[in-house]
């Protein structure tokens, strides 16, 4: 069932009524489509990246044996949370495309091959929203100590910056993954270190919103390291991502 | 082909170690806070120093394998993060004695230096297991190329990152090896740096000659004796031929 969507939806992709007029634009809005499709069909990717946050939730309240979190270790539990969910739908990303054969389509399509790369990643950044719209709100309930309201907007701009970083390093390692033979190790294996940088950013910047006596005044400095990794990543990935795809 | 300028190189590779060696232990002076243990700073700082540069190298050859699709780039770049690893794990070792007995811990997580090499170690301790996990020979030094490139480019971001984490704490100068260091100690560890690097290239050489070497022999076999003669490879993460 969830065969037949992915291919099918491929070659609408190609179809040329879809890039006769913009080329890029329209291919990359096409391939979101299909996969947000799929994902709205299967529900194969976000609910379980979800569920995974709550479970990772309730062990760290075990795991650390605390009712309440500030600061610090508030901020610690969310972004490592948020990275492990975030691995599975690294992992996912490109499976229907390898099985189903949306690669062959997608590369008999005249369209340019980093249409897919953005498209993908806007795809992956879409899920991460998707679920932090639903985790975070969990985690304010379940977890968190001080009143999440003050630290909003800050937090936003971090989600924000972090998980274009994220998608765009997710992207990345879920191709260079797919065609492995040990998909479901290489993905943790690769994109745990090299997200690593994106956690140390983004913790040290959550963890001063979280403070006990209320937010303080968000450190400017790690946005702009994170906009410096999505910057250079975001480059390098469109630079050589075309090699990741079969001639 | 690979085999060119390998005397020269050991032999000054081997001159080039035992002056550093000799140098750091008859020439420069203990140091005033740590004394004589202070010494394994000029093992440790150039091993990681190449280690560093040999990743860096592994991407910059990697770049030249994607553009020219020359398998050579491949094998160079392979070798290159090979050999880097081993002495990545040499870093780690000693580091981990260095701090031991400077500071009484194994480890120590405010040394930005020393964790930031653990996260690059840490990425390219896969480069193994992912050419390991691709059958497709082509397809292997390809993805590959693309890891050792994101590779490169992510170990000068990684350092920025941990500096900036701890300097919140420990306000310290960019530059580690720079300013206060005396004379003698600066010219024996110019000279540790040096023979490192002049090792380092020497082995890359070897080990890149004696790779050559044996796709070539087998080639010949296979060439002589027909296909059964050499047998099938087994599955390997080195590249199997240029």
């Amino acid at each position: 069932m969830a065969g037949a969507a992915p291919t099918a939806e491929a070659r609408a992709a190609e179809a040329p009524r879809d890039h006769a007029g913009g080329g890029f634009a329209s291919a990359v809005s096409a391939l979101v489509r299909k996969d947000l499709r799929l994902e709205l069909r299967t529900r194969e990717s976000v609910p379980a990246m979800f569920l995974f946050s709550l479970s990772t939730f309730v062990l760290f309240r075990f795991g650390l044996d605390r009712e309440s979190l500030e600061g610090d270790l508030a901020s610690g539990v969310l972004w490592v949370t948020l990275l492990f969910a975030a691995v599975l739908g690294m992992n996912r990303l490109f499976v229907a495309e390898r099985e189903e054969g949306g690669f062959d389509a997608f590369l008999l399509a005249p369209v340019d091959r980093t249409s897919l790369f953005v498209a993908k990643a806007a795809v992956l950044f879409g899920f991460l929203v998707a679920v932090e719209v639903a985790a975070i709100p969990a985690f304010a309930v379940l977890l968190l100590g001080p009143s999440p309201f003050q630290a909003l907007p800050g937090l936003l701009a971090i989600l924000l910056l972090a998980d274009v970083g994220i998608a765009v390093i997710g992207t990345l390692v879920g191709a260079l993954a797919i065609q492995t033979r040990a998909r479901d190790l290489i993905v943790p294996l690769i994109s745990l270190p090299l997200v690593l940088p994106v956690v140390i950013a983004a913790g040290h910047a959550t963890a001063p919103l979280f403070a006990e006596a209320g937010a303080e005044a968000l450190p400017a400095r790690w946005l702009g390291v994170l906009g410096l990794y999505d910057l250079v990543f975001g480059l390098l990935a469109l630079a050589v991502f075309d090699f990741l795809l079969e001639d | 082909m690979f085999g060119r300028g390998l005397q020269t190189l050991s032999i000054a590779s081997v001159v080039l170690v035992t002056g550093a060696f000799a140098l750091v232990f008859l020439y420069a002076p203990n140091d005033a806070d740590q004394g004589f243990v202070q010494k394994i700073f000029y093992l440790h700082v150039p091993l990681a120093i190449v280690a560093l540069g040999g990743f860096v190298d592994g991407g910059v050859f990697a770049i030249q394998y994607l553009r020219t699709g020359d398998r050579g780039h491949d094998l160079r770049s392979y070798v290159a993060i090979h050999l880097s690893l081993i002495l990545g794990l040499g870093v780690l070792a000693t580091g981990s004695i260095w701090a031991k007995a400077s500071w009484g811990a194994w480890w120590v997580w405010d040394e930005p230096t020393l964790v930031s090499f653990l996260i690059v170690f840490l990425l390219f301790a896969c480069y193994q297991p992912l050419r390991f996990s691709i059958d497709d020979p082509e397809r292997q030094a390809r993805y590959a190329a693309v890891f050792a490139i994101i590779g490169g480019a992510f170990v000068p971001l990684n350092f920025l990152a941990v500096r900036l984490a701890e300097s919140l704490i420990h306000p310290r100068v960019l530059s580690t090896t720079g300013g206060s260091m005396p004379g003698e100690m600066r010219l024996t560890f110019l000279v540790s740096t040096v023979a490192m690097v002049c090792l380092f290239v020497t082995l890359w050489k070897y080990e890149l000659a004696s790779k050559h070497a044996s796709m070539r022999l087998r080639a010949l076999k296979r060439a002589l004796a027909g296909d059964d003669a050499a047998g099938p490879l087994a599955r390997t993460a080195a590249p199997t031929q240029i």
